[in-house]
């Protein structure tokens, strides 16, 4: 499904919000959404949760001969897929593009930083290691994929667990997980990313974009961290121009941030393991009950609500009173009423549109002045019939051979029919000239 | 497809050499939207980039020239590149191509094409906000190193690519591989930002003595 475009009141309303540093979620420019980690059953398999941005990751390892340029290393494998699950926009296919940014972002954030010791994964040099894969799936998209993935991959690899081998010799033993302990991944350390969103050419930055935020954007900048402070990955996209300081002004923000983050990653499997230890209940199925309908809670939004109620009334009283409206219906004659009064019909005659008038008008108008012409001419014969008899005539009728049998001073105080046209009876001076214009062709 | 002589600096020769990437063709203006009309920007020129590897460029031969993850990366780095230093508004409805061959593989692969689809833009007369320059930069055993050739790359050390617009100090482009910690990235972003600066007293001066000397043979 082709991806619903914004409307331009919306992408208004986000820069100006943004402008006056606020955030349609009530978080400050450089505050992250809530971030959840559940576990599954199974050893490496983990659900991250960015806000609505949901993420699940899972690893598998295989035994395979290695690649003949690399004998005694294994091999890592990052596959992060977007399906229509996440968004209706993502379709097979067709997301190319982001799908080939995010994927390699994520290799070179976690295979070219050597987070995992490969060479502990080598078996029998040249003849097998293990190929470890991660699998990443996109279960909604609410913004910042970037972040929500990698925080998912490195989380799963921390969690998962491998069968144990041992070498004697000649003899190679794989044990089941039965037999022994499964192993975890020798980590040195946990790179994050943080993505950073650029609005009015840099003039503002945003720490981890929502979706709306996203659609705006001018550009992003992505610096994947670990907590020792080194940089593992930095790209920007979006061709915006940035300037040295405030990339190095982001990467202090990021070394905040991914401090945060380690340590809540820390306490998830923490958590886990203990729980795992102690023989209590663990998986998908504990932590997702939350969510069912039956016991549906929904978060405190972080928007300050306190003096709302003081504010709306100050800004109540402070406005200008609303301006007078004509409520009174008049009764002309059974079934036809008036309401209102239509303004002065500035036009003037315009057989000599000489003169400058403020006019407020659109050429959008298909009709041409010809048709506008046989209008006013009307309207002078419905003025005069109203002078004659209270009858209205309520025609707006183009076709109708109108002539004027006498021309005389037309009252226009009241106008019972408003069309369209005239409507908008104070037209700019530049709608006149263009009528000038017009009629001068024909 | 444009050439341009030889260069005559010997420490710019060095660095050419080492990667030498021929743009296969940059199409002037008049470059009619066929077939994906859908594609076509309303307000702006659309900017659409290939990047390959010939088979024989790398030490190993290669399998796939283009249509891998990596390729695909260089050919948004590029677009994404161009996008931003090329006047796309003065072409609405207009598409610009820009294809990258690298012959010789040595380092510095997506540096070396931004800098010679400057060039090939340049010769086009396509108008850009600014000489666009890219340089590599890494830090090994504490030095931050501008350009690196591909040894150094493959030793696994940090690696920076910065592409610049040197006028305005502008980073049109940032990509960063390997841990680098966090001090050391101003060094680094210099270190990267001078050879860009050193790469456009280069172009800058090929282009001049190249319309210098086109212009008098069509003075003849």
């Amino acid at each position: 499904m082709k991806e619903t475009p914004l409307s331009n009141c919306e992408r208004r309303f986000l820069l100006r919000a943004i402008e006056e540093r606020k955030r349609l979620d009530g978080r400050q420019s450089y505050d992250y959404r809530n971030v959840r980690i559940s576990f599954g059953a199974d050893y490496g398999c983990c659900i991250v949760e960015l806000g609505r941005t949901r993420v699940l990751g899972q690893v598998s390892c295989e035994l395979v001969s290695p690649k003949l340029n690399r004998a005694t290393e294994g091999i890592l494998f990052f596959n992060l897929e977007l399906s229509p699950m996440a968004a209706p926009a993502f379709e097979p296919g067709r997301q190319s593009d982001l799908l080939v940014k995010l994927n390699r972002l994520l290799e070179r954030c976690l295979r070219n930083s050597k987070c995992i010791d490969t060479e502990s994964l080598c078996v029998v040099a040249g003849v097998k290691v293990w190929q470890i894969r991660v699998d990443l799936h996109l279960l909604n998209h609410d913004g910042n994929i970037i972040d929500a993935a990698s925080i998912a991959a490195i989380v799963a690899l921390c969690h998962f667990r491998r069968p144990d081998v041992s070498v004697q010799g000649e003899e190679v033993t794989l044990y089941t997980p039965e037999e022994r302990d499964p192993v975890p991944l020798s980590i040195h350390h946990m790179p994050i990313c943080v993505s950073f969103a650029f609005f009015q050419q840099g003039t503002y930055l945003l720490v981890d974009p929502s979706e709306r935020e996203e659609r705006v954007m001018d550009g992003l900048l992505v610096i994947a961290m670990n907590k020792h402070r080194e940089i593992c990955t930095i790209q920007s996209s979006g061709g915006i121009m940035l300037l040295k300081d405030q990339v190095l002004r982001c990467s202090k923000i990021t070394g905040v941030k991914v401090a945060e983050i380690t340590e809540l990653i820390q306490k998830a499997l923490e958590n886990d393991q203990k729980v795992r230890k102690e023989g209590g209940k663990f998986g998908f199925a504990e932590s997702i009950p939350n969510q069912k309908i039956s016991a549906f809670k929904m978060e405190r939004a972080p928007v300050d609500t306190n003096d709302v109620e003081e504010q709306a009334e100050e800004i109540i009283t402070k406005a200008d009173p609303p301006s007078d409206v004509f409520a009174k219906p008049i009764l002309r004659m059974p079934g036809t009423a008036q309401i209102g009064e239509g303004i002065e019909n500035s036009w003037g005659d315009l057989e000599e549109s000489e003169r400058e008038e403020e006019e407020e008008g659109n050429s959008d108008d298909a009709t041409t002045p010809e048709g506008q012409k046989m209008e006013t001419e009307e309207i002078n014969v419905v003025s005069k019939t109203k002078k004659d008899d209270d009858t209205i005539v309520l025609s707006d009728s183009e076709e109708e051979e109108v002539v004027i049998l006498e021309p005389e001073e037309r009252e226009k105080k009241t106008r019972t029919h408003t069309s369209t046209k005239q409507e908008n009876s104070s037209s700019k001076k530049a709608f006149n000239k263009k009528r000038k214009k017009k009629r001068a062709t024909h | 497809s444009p050439h341009f002589p030889p260069l005559e600096n010997p420490g710019v020769r060095a660095l050419q050499r080492q990667v030498a990437c021929e743009p296969h063709r940059v199409t002037p203006v008049c470059w009619q939207m066929r077939g994906s009309r859908s594609k076509a920007l309303h307000d702006r020129a659309l900017v659409n980039c290939q990047y390959s590897m010939a088979t024989f460029s790398t030490g190993e031969r290669k399998r796939r020239p283009h249509g891998d993850r990596k390729s695909s990366e260089m050919t948004l780095h590029l677009k994404q590149t161009f996008e931003a230093a090329i006047l796309t508004q003065l072409y609405p409805r207009s598409q610009i191509d820009i294809y990258v061959q690298i012959l010789q593989a040595d380092g510095g692969n997506y540096c070396a094409c931004v800098n010679a689809a400057t060039l090939a833009t340049i010769d086009a007369g396509i108008p850009m906000r600014d000489y666009v320059c890219a340089s590599s930069a890494g830090f090994i055993e504490d030095t931050p190193l501008a350009d690196l050739n591909y040894v150094e790359e493959a030793a696994g050390g940090p690696q920076v690519a910065l592409a610049l617009l040197p006028k305005s100090d502008q980073i049109a482009l940032l990509e960063m591989n390997s841990r680098l910690h966090e001090d050391h990235l101003e060094q680094v972003i210099e270190a990267a930002s001078k050879a860009c600066k050193d790469v456009y007293a280069v172009l800058d001066q090929v282009v001049r003595d190249h319309v210098h000397e086109v212009t008098t043979l069509l003075g003849e």
